[in-house]
């Protein structure tokens, strides 16, 4: 079954007024309100410098905001959010048994009490059988899905992506995205996808929220209500055209937001 | 469809010019050095024999190797204490080194005090602090690895704690995240990924603790207290035995291209699957 839609669903998190200021006198964030509803796929979507990863950074607890407040509706432990990082960010010494052991490593789960979750978890990512290479010897793809490997084996609630496709090349990436929405479905966690891609997010993503730059801002949002599961024929579909249409539409008046802001500004 | 034509069988000009490069590099690098060698030696020789040179001025290569056989007992049971000294200072250097910088790299503030002392006794000759060793301490080996501590464990210290700090921002984070305590992501994050430069770092610190094991010998044996290979070259100074001389000199030189070697080869078994610097490329 499809999750539903965004209504009916418990919000996990509200971000209310929330505003992030660097030392340095740049203001990444400022009032964004933000409600994430368990279950969604959420994509953040704007111009580099919309503060995007700052949110993300901000609701994994990697760094605090100076105003406004996170409110957590649900407990969420911290042990149960996932993050995969633009980059793989895997161990190069460590083979992708160990990079995947690593968060229940630390948990304290010995390597024959994780074993089974972790294959399990490589399973999933088509990766079993690369278990005892080094992730040098891996394609960028590869390593990016050994990534999302060692960010779903603790089983998130929330998993939490930072542009993770980004480098990747598109026909890895049209790939990684529908293992991805495979993975949400049968797992239900919450995902919170920050991309700078109109067609990811859209093709992704039940809401897209459209971010503004200078200052970080939340611009707008699309429901994205096509149902799930969504596969290729859903890519090369009117419906998915007119919905990257619509987001394209209102990311422009993003844009231009951010060079009016820019205009006033200085 | 266009078929592009493709030579038949075997591999093209440039590739055969490139294995046929690449294979006479791989006789050179061990056969060139060697033909020096032994040219120098012969060289060596002919002067010599040429210049009549008396052997307690220059003695013949093959003075010098007789030298080494006829002297053995006594020269290799001094290389045995210098050797000793050599590698307890090393292990001492490694693991004050690395204690030192791990404990630098527990806070900066550490770091920040106590570096500068590292560096100044790294600056200071050790030929000038050695008197004030031979006052303080009496015990002879104690005097020695002092001395050869000093000079090797500079490098390791410098070395490991520029590793630890070199650790990616993210895995940093994603330790964060995964509620890592210190000591986990000292284990599993910044003491592996300091290992390349640790390793550099004993490499240098191998020759510099046998240099720094005949120089403590140097300093102490003017005082007749030291029975390492130093000691010997004294001793064979002060009698005019050049032979003598020249076997010991032999037999620090190889000594110290062998600690190399041993720590190159540790270094590259311990490196070859993950690291840049051990991998060989193949394009």
């Amino acid at each position: 079954m499809a999750p539903a839609m965004a209504e009916g669903r418990p919000t996990l998190l509200a971000l209310r007024g929330v505003g992030k200021a660097f030392s340095n006198g740049v203001t990444a964030l400022r009032d964004v309100d933000l409600t994430i509803r368990e279950g969604d796929f959420l994509s953040l979507l704007g111009p580099s410098g919309c503060g995007k990863s700052t949110a993300l950074r901000l609701i994994a607890g990697l760094s605090t905001q100076t105003s406004g407040a996170l409110d957590w509706r649900v407990k969420v432990d911290p042990a149960q959010i996932g993050f995969v990082f633009q980059e793989p960010t895997l161990l190069p010494w460590a083979d992708v048994f160990d990079n995947v052991w690593l968060p229940l490593r630390l948990k304290g789960v010995s390597r024959a009490k994780a074993e089974p979750a972790v294959m399990a978890v490589l399973e999933r990512v088509h990766l079993e059988r690369f278990a005892k290479v080094v992730p040098r010897e891996l394609s960028g793809g590869m390593k990016m899905r050994v990534s999302i490997a060692r960010a779903l084996v603790t089983r998130p609630r929330v998993l939490l992506m930072d542009e993770p496709f980004a480098a990747l090349d598109e026909i890895t990436r049209f790939k990684l995205n529908n293992d991805l929405l495979s993975l949400w479905q049968d797992e239900r966690f919450t995902v919170v996808f920050v991309t700078h891609s109109v067609f990811e997010s859209v093709f992704l993503s039940n809401r897209v929220v459209v971010m503004a730059a200078r200052p970080g801002r939340v611009f707008g949002e699309l429901a994205v209500d096509a149902a799930y599961p969504r596969d290729e024929g859903f890519r090369t579909s009117a419906g998915y055209a007119a919905l990257c249409r619509e987001a394209s539409d209102v990311l422009a008046g993003a844009m231009n937001a951010t060079a009016g802001s820019q205009d006033d500004g200085h | 469809m266009t078929v592009i034509d493709q030579p038949a069988a075997g591999l093209d000009v440039e590739e055969a010019r490139r294995v046929r490069r690449e294979r006479l590099e791989r006789i050179g690098r061990w056969a060139l050095p060697l033909a020096i060698m032994i040219l120098a030696i012969w060289l060596w020789d002919r002067i010599c024999v040429w210049n009549n040179i008396p052997k307690y001025i220059l003695p013949r290569p093959g003075v010098v190797l007789q030298t080494m056989y006829d002297d053995a007992g006594l020269l290799f049971s001094s290389l045995l204490v210098t050797l000793k000294i050599t590698f307890l200072s090393l292990a001492l250097a490694v693991i004050g080194g690395v204690g030192l910088a791990v404990l630098f790299a527990q806070s900066k503030w550490v770091e920040m005090s106590f570096f500068p002392f590292a560096i100044v006794l790294q600056v200071t000759p050790i030929v000038a602090i050695f008197p004030l060793i031979n006052i303080y301490v009496d015990n002879q080996t104690a005097k020695l690895l002092l001395c050869a501590w000093i000079v090797a464990f500079f490098p390791i210290l410098s070395n490991t704690t520029l590793g630890l700090n070199s650790v990616d921002r993210n895995l940093l984070d994603m330790f964060k995240l995964n509620g890592a305590t210190r000591w986990q992501q000292l284990r599993y994050l910044r003491l592996p990924a300091a290992m390349p430069y640790f390793l550099g770092g004993l490499k240098i610190a191998g020759g510099l603790s046998l240099i720094g094991a005949v120089v403590a010998e140097f300093v102490a044996g003017a005082t007749g207290q030291s029975s390492g290979l130093a000691s010997r070259i004294i001793e064979a100074g002060y009698r005019l035995n050049a032979p003598r001389l020249f076997a010991a000199l032999v037999l620090i030189s190889l000594t110290g291209i062998l600690i190399f070697l041993v720590l190159s080869l540790v270094s590259h078994l311990i490196l070859r699957r993950w690291h840049e610097s051990a991998i060989k490329q193949e394009r």
